[in-house]
This record gives C-alpha cells, sequence and structure tokens, in this order.
C-alpha cells in the first residue's frame, strides 16, 4: 500500500457516496443498540427503497448523546433526529430533500458547537467495520508518512513536541515514555494497548472501540515502529462484546490491506496485534497488572522500577498506553505536534473525552478542548440537573477520584487543577450528583468497590479499605462518633502512602474529598443521625445498636 | 526432551473440542490459561473442577495457579448460572440512579442474594460493575441483552415472565 493507494481507495468511497443525495447515519452504538437501532436501520434501508429516495444508510458509531438514543443524522443538511424508532422509518424516509420531521429533530446546538472533536472526529460520522470508510476520512494517511518519510526519532520529536500526555488517568508524557522504550536495548519489544476501562461510570474507550477502532490499530503501528517494536496486544474488557467483536474485524481487514503483518506497506517494518480479553479485575488497568494478565496470570501489580518500558511483557521493554492516547496520534502525525499544542492549557494540551453521567440532562459523550471550565462542561454542554434538583457535586476519576462541590465549578479541566482539588482526570468519567445524593454513602459505595476489587497482594490496601468500609457503614448506620472520623483520616493517610499500585494509593481519595468538602454531612449522620439526603436508612439501624450495647 | 502429549479429552464433549482448539491455536502456551477459561465458560457456561483440571493439566500450569486466576477474575463464575440470568449493573452512574433499589426488590421477589440461583434452577440474580453504558443507566443485562433506563416494575416483569415459563 503506498499514499497513492490509499488515495485512490478514499477516491472511489467518496465517489461511491456521492452518487446518493442523502446519507443517513444509523448510531449503532452499545447504548443506542440497546434500543434497537439494528431493527431501525433495517427499517430505513426498507423504507428508503419503497419511497424511491436516493439514499445510502450507513451504520455508524456512538453520536456521543446518549440519553436522546437512537440517533440518526442525516447528511448533507446536518439533521439530527433523536429517539427514532422503526416504526418512523417511512415518515423520515419520506421526508428526504423536504421539509425535516420537526417532532423528532434534535436542536441542541449548544451541547454540540462547544465540543472540538480530535478523538472522535469520524465518530459517528463512519461505519466502524469499513477499512474503507476510515481510509475516506483520512486513515492511515499518517501511519504510510511515518514509515516512508519520517524517522522514528522524529515521530517522537512530533508526539514529544505535541504535548500529549496519557489518557488513561495517570498523565505521564507519552513522548517521554516513547522514548524510554526506544531507547531499551533488546530487539523484541512489545505495544499494549490499554483498554481495561474498569471505572465505573466511564465508557470513554468503549465508544472509541466501537466507533473508530482503525484509529486505535493505526496509532498503535506508528508507536510500534516509533519504538521498534513487532508485536502488540489490545488488552480489552470481556465486558465490552461489541468492542471485541468490532476490533477483530477490524484486525482481519487491515491486515488484509496489508497495513498491519510482515512489512506493513512495503516497506521493512513488521507489525501485528492480537486481542486479549479481561476478565473483570478492575486492578489490570494497572500497567503492571495488567502485564501479569496478559500472561496468563492473576493481576496482581509488580513493584515499579523496573518500569514496564524496561522490562514488562515476558521482561521485554513493552510501550502501555490508552485507548485514547493511542486515537490521538494519527491526527498529531498528520497535522503536527505544534497543531495539537495549540489547543488546551499551559501543561496539558488537546482535548478530553469525557463520559458525563448521573443527574444530568444531556448524558453521554462529550470531547472538550483542555482547560474548559467544569461549569461550562456541565451546566452548558450536559444542560444542567434535571427535574428540578440542585446540583451538589461532580464526580471526576473514577473510585480513585474525588468528588467536587459546587463552589469549585469554575476549575478548568487540567491534570494539575484537578488534583489540587483533591480529585482526578482519571480516564474521563464525570458523574453529576443532585440534592437526592449522600455524599457519605457514596464515599462508603467507592471505598466499597476498592475494598473487592483489591487483589490483596498488599496489606494496607487489602485491610485498610475494608476498616475503612466498616467505619463508613457505621457512620451511614448512624452509630459513628466523631473519633471515627480521626480514625478514618488517618486510615487514608496510611493507605494512601503505604500501597504498592494506584488502586490502593488512590482509594482513600473519595473520604478524603467528602470529608474536605461535605463534613457537614458526616457530622448530621453522627450527631444529629439524620441523613440530609434521606438516603441511609438510620432509622431502622438504632434497634441493632441497641442490641449491641446489651451485648457488650 | 520428549515432545508433550496434552492430555485426552474428559469426555465425547463435543465443547472440549472447541476448548482443546483455543489452546491448540496458542501452541498451548501457559499464558492461554486466561483464553482457555473465557472458551471454558463461553462453551459450557461455568467452570467446574474437571474443567479447571483438564485446563491446567493441557496448558502445564499447576493447578493451584489455574484455580487462582478462576477465582481471582470476577467474569468468571464457579456456579452453574440458571436457565436465566439477571444482571444488574452497580456502576457509579447506575448506583446515582438508584440501582440498589433494584437490586433489593430483585432479591425479595426471588428470595435469594445477589450472586445465587433460585432453587429451581430458573433465575441467576448477579451484579455488574459497570457494563459501560452508563449513558443509559439503570441498566440491567437480561440473559446477557442490555436494557436501559430500568424501573423496577419492568425489571419485575420480567422476571415474572421468566418465573412461569
Amino acid at each position: 500500500m503506498t499514499i497513492e493507494e490509499l488515495d485512490q481507495i478514499a477516491e472511489s468511497v467518496r465517489a461511491e457516496n456521492a452518487k446518493f443525495d442523502h446519507e443517513i447515519n444509523v448510531c449503532m452504538g452499545t447504548g443506542c443498540l440497546s434500543q434497537h437501532s439494528d431493527k431501525l436501520k433495517d427499517a430505513l434501508v426498507k423504507a428508503v427503497q419503497e419511497k424511491g429516495k436516493n439514499a445510502f444508510v450507513r451504520r455508524t458509531g456512538c453520536m456521543g448523546l446518549c440519553a436522546a438514543g437512537p440517533l440518526v443524522l442525516v447528511d448533507p443538511e446536518e439533521t439530527l433526529y433523536q429517539h427514532v424508532d422503526a416504526s418512523h422509518a417511512e415518515a423520515l424516509a419520506a421526508s428526504l430533500g423536504s421539509e425535516p420531521l420537526a417532532a423528532l429533530q434534535c436542536d441542541l446546538r449548544e451541547h454540540f458547537d462547544q465540543q472540538v472533536h480530535v478523538v472522535l472526529e469520524n465518530s459517528g460520522h463512519i461505519d466502524p467495520e469499513r477499512i474503507d470508510d476510515y481510509i475516506a476520512h483520512d486513515g492511515y494517511q499518517a501511519l504510510i508518512k511515518v514509515l516512508t518519510e519520517m524517522t522514528p526519532k522524529d515521530v517522537i520529536q512530533q508526539i514529544t513536541e505535541s504535548g500529549l500526555r496519557g489518557r488513561g488517568g495517570g498523565g505521564y508524557p507519552t513522548g517521554l515514555k516513547w522514548g524510554t522504550v526506544a531507547k531499551a536495548g533488546g530487539d523484541l519489544k512489545y505495544v499494549i494497548c490499554n483498554g481495561d476501562e474498569g471505572d465505573p461510570g466511564a465508557f470513554m474507550d468503549r465508544s472509541v472501540l466501537e466507533s473508530d477502532p482503525q484509529r486505535v490499530l493505526e496509532g498503535m503501528a506508528i508507536a510500534a515502529y516509533a519504538v521498534g517494536a513487532s508485536k502488540g496486544y489490545v488488552y480489552v474488557r470481556a465486558e465490552y462484546p461489541l468492542a471485541v467483536s468490532r476490533l477483530t474485524a477490524c484486525l482481519r481487514d487491515a491486515r488484509r490491506r496489508g497495513l498491519l503483518g510482515n512489512n506493513v506497506c512495503n516497506t521493512p517494518f513488521s507489525f501485528d496485534v492480537e486481542i486479549r480479553l479481561g476478565a473483570g479485575a478492575f486492578v489490570c488497568g494497572e500497567e503492571t497488572a495488567l502485564i501479569q494478565s496478559i500472561e496468563g496470570k492473576r493481576g496482581t501489580p509488580k513493584p515499579r522500577p523496573p518500569y514496564p518500558a524496561v522490562s514488562g511483557l515476558w521482561g521485554k521493554p513493552t510501550l502501555i498506553n490508552n485507548v485514547e492516547t493511542f486515537a490521538n496520534i494519527a491526527p498529531i502525525i498528520r497535522k503536527g505536534g505544534k497543531w495539537f499544542a495549540s489547543v488546551g492549557t499551559e501543561k496539558s494540551k488537546g482535548t478530553k473525552v469525557f463520559a458525563i453521567t448521573g443527574k444530568i440532562t444531556n448524558t453521554g459523550l462529550v470531547e472538550v478542548p483542555m482547560g474548559m471550565s467544569l461549569r461550562q462542561i456541565i451546566e452548558g454542554i450536559g444542560g444542567g440537573v434535571p427535574d428540578g434538583h440542585k446540583f451538589k457535586a461532580v464526580q471526576t476519576g473514577g473510585p480513585s477520584g474525588g468528588c467536587i462541590p459546587d463552589e469549585l465549578l469554575d476549575l478548568q479541566v487540567s491534570y494539575e487543577s484537578l488534583i489540587q482539588a483533591g480529585s482526578m482526570m482519571g480516564s474521563g468519567g464525570m458523574i453529576v450528583m443532585d440534592d437526592t445524593s449522600c455524599m457519605v454513602n457514596v464515599a462508603r459505595f467507592f471505598i466499597e468497590f476498592c475494598m473487592t476489587e483489591s487483589c490483596g497482594k498488599c496489606i494496607p490496601c487489602r485491610a485498610g479499605t475494608a476498616q475503612m468500609f466498616t467505619l463508613l457503614t457505621r457512620i451511614c448506620k448512624g452509630q459513628g462518633t466523631m473519633d471515627d472520623l480521626d480514625l478514618l483520616v488517618s486510615l487514608c493517610a496510611t493507605v494512601k502512602e503505604a500501597s504498592l499500585c494506584g488502586l490502593g494509593q488512590t482509594a482513600p481519595n473519595p473520604v478524603l474529598s467528602t470529608l474536605r468538602y461535605f463534613k457537614n454531612e458526616y457530622i448530621e449522620h453522627i450527631v444529629h443521625k439524620r441523613c440530609p439526603a434521606g438516603v441511609c436508612n438510620i432509622e431502622a439501624s438504632e434497634v441493632v445498636e441497641a442490641s449491641v450495647e446489651v451485648l457488650v | 526432551m520428549p515432545a508433550f502429549t496434552p492430555p485426552p479429552l474428559p469426555s465425547d464433549d463435543k465443547r472440549w473440542k472447541i476448548v482443546n482448539g483455543t489452546m491448540r491455536k496458542n501452541g498451548f502456551a501457559r499464558y492461554a490459561l486466561i483464553e482457555t477459561l473465557h472458551t471454558v465458560q463461553s462453551s459450557f457456561g461455568y467452570l467446574d473442577d474437571d474443567s479447571i483440571r483438564f485446563v491446567a493439566n493441557s496448558l502445564r500450569v499447576p493447578l493451584s495457579q489455574a484455580y487462582g486466576v478462576a477465582t481471582f477474575y470476577h467474569y468468571f463464575s464457579l456456579k452453574p448460572p440458571g436457565k436465566h440470568t439477571m444482571t444488574i449493573c452497580t456502576g457509579t452512574a447506575c448506583y446515582i440512579k438508584g440501582t440498589a433499589k433494584l437490586v433489593a426488590a430483585a432479591e425479595k421477589r426471588l428470595a435469594i442474594p445477589q450472586g445465587e440461583t433460585t432453587k429451581d434452577g430458573k433465575i441467576s440474580l448477579m451484579t455488574a460493575r459497570c457494563v459501560g453504558a452508563c449513558g443509559r443507566a439503570p441498566v440491567v443485562l437480561t440473559d446477557g441483552e442490555l436494557r436501559g433506563q430500568m424501573t423496577g416494575e419492568q425489571m419485575l416483569e420480567q422476571l415474572e415472565r421468566w418465573a412461569v415459563e
């Protein structure tokens, strides 16, 4: 495959598309599929035929606005329809070329106009299982450019210049990581794509893998060329069957086109990718645990150093990046590191995809430039808290993140600012809570998660989270004392300082951040034996307390 | 060193051939343990002692390690599933949208705690840590099929349909 051949494919796809007056894009991500958008697509194909319209119906990936699914986008008019089902197909087909169906139209300019799509640029516009669709949208241009015009050093230089940082949560500079692996000795190296998106409430990686999987493969291939690797693994959660099947189809197509495998595009570079399924362990998102899991073992983390960049999979130098990080690579190579660095803040460059969920009007996926304020994301793009309730907090960073209160909503989103606020960027889940959520109960929920997901290797995490869970349960039942709060804080410090991996080190964050911003709720539970949000069942448990005293 | 001969299949059951296929594809390498257990679970529905022993022997992995892996990962089940499975997502977004009430209602209706199967073997009640469809929270999986914005009534209706089958 050469650039010319690539252009030829792109040209023929565009010519094919130009034959049609309209393109009907039907969202077939997990969210819309759960509302039978597959049947909707079939109905649309039939309706278009019956009405004799010159239109093409395309399966696409996620369009972002999961709350309003199933979504249909009609091009070139750019009309977006929401809550469409198979019964609307005829009316929709009939409306092509004339006035759009007002009843189904989704007019959320504010939601879309404030977003900047880099990672999601193709999501909702291409058929994720047709490689030619991806090629028609500049796909694989970057890989061929890299293989034919750039040295590995040039590639790393561009990535460093872009200021891209790991999107899995750590925020480690990607260029620096690549440079370390490239410098490591040995002729066998690995590239791993971390798609073990274990954070409950986050689904960015699932969506990218479902909507634009070729982009991730292209990013991995470029990385492999830059660091000198010849073998790659994509580690995906088994809970994401659609992502796995689309990825499998993509691997097959990329191999057929000669974009993966031996002598990629007739150059000396060879690279192939295998899929490895996760099996439901949150800790496997940690890179050393993930490596153990690929080796077929229990996913327990290892002390670092040695870092995977030096000694990773089977003791070989290994580059591990997150799905979203790899998805950023191709545009950086195509448009240059400087272009990427022009978006975002001083230390956090580019855009970030967030999954906004919980008590929010427009739940779904958004991509915004770094540095946008939380208020703009939640109240502007997200449409605020529905049903007249009052915003209470937004939880970022998954179970290891923290809860950010109302008074900090003007905070600009970046790696540093979120850590300063006692939370973290994490992989990009943003869960909005309103006045019906009890923050003590929320803290208890997250600690319970970390307790069950602790791999058990080191004691501070294994025993510490269990003790914290017991204390929080006591407080939720109205049986806590003010001394318990001090004990909680000191336990948090121990677990944070003495745990081996990220899971333990960050597990106390939800407790610490709720104690920092919502201490009054803890005090209400302890002193006044009441739950302000009415979530915790205090009355019922007072009986239990009495019987415990009798026993003592 | 003599060539390694994998042990014979435990029975004529065709599903063992599928399991063996996964191992052969990976050259009976030890790292194929998790892959193979995935195949066992998708073929048989769960992992029992015989299957774990067979896989461990075939891949020359100590039985303790194979058992360790099977129990470490939540996705693997060591108990046979019921005829139908109701999986309730208890991820954060679903939790905020009140999934705890769904779990409590299902436990009450089926009179079993989560993770168990009714005595007649008809329905298993499971919970999942986020299936990534948070935009549609609260979410349940009915026999693996994802259904969003679930209400207590809808879920109980489904359980009722299964119960009278």
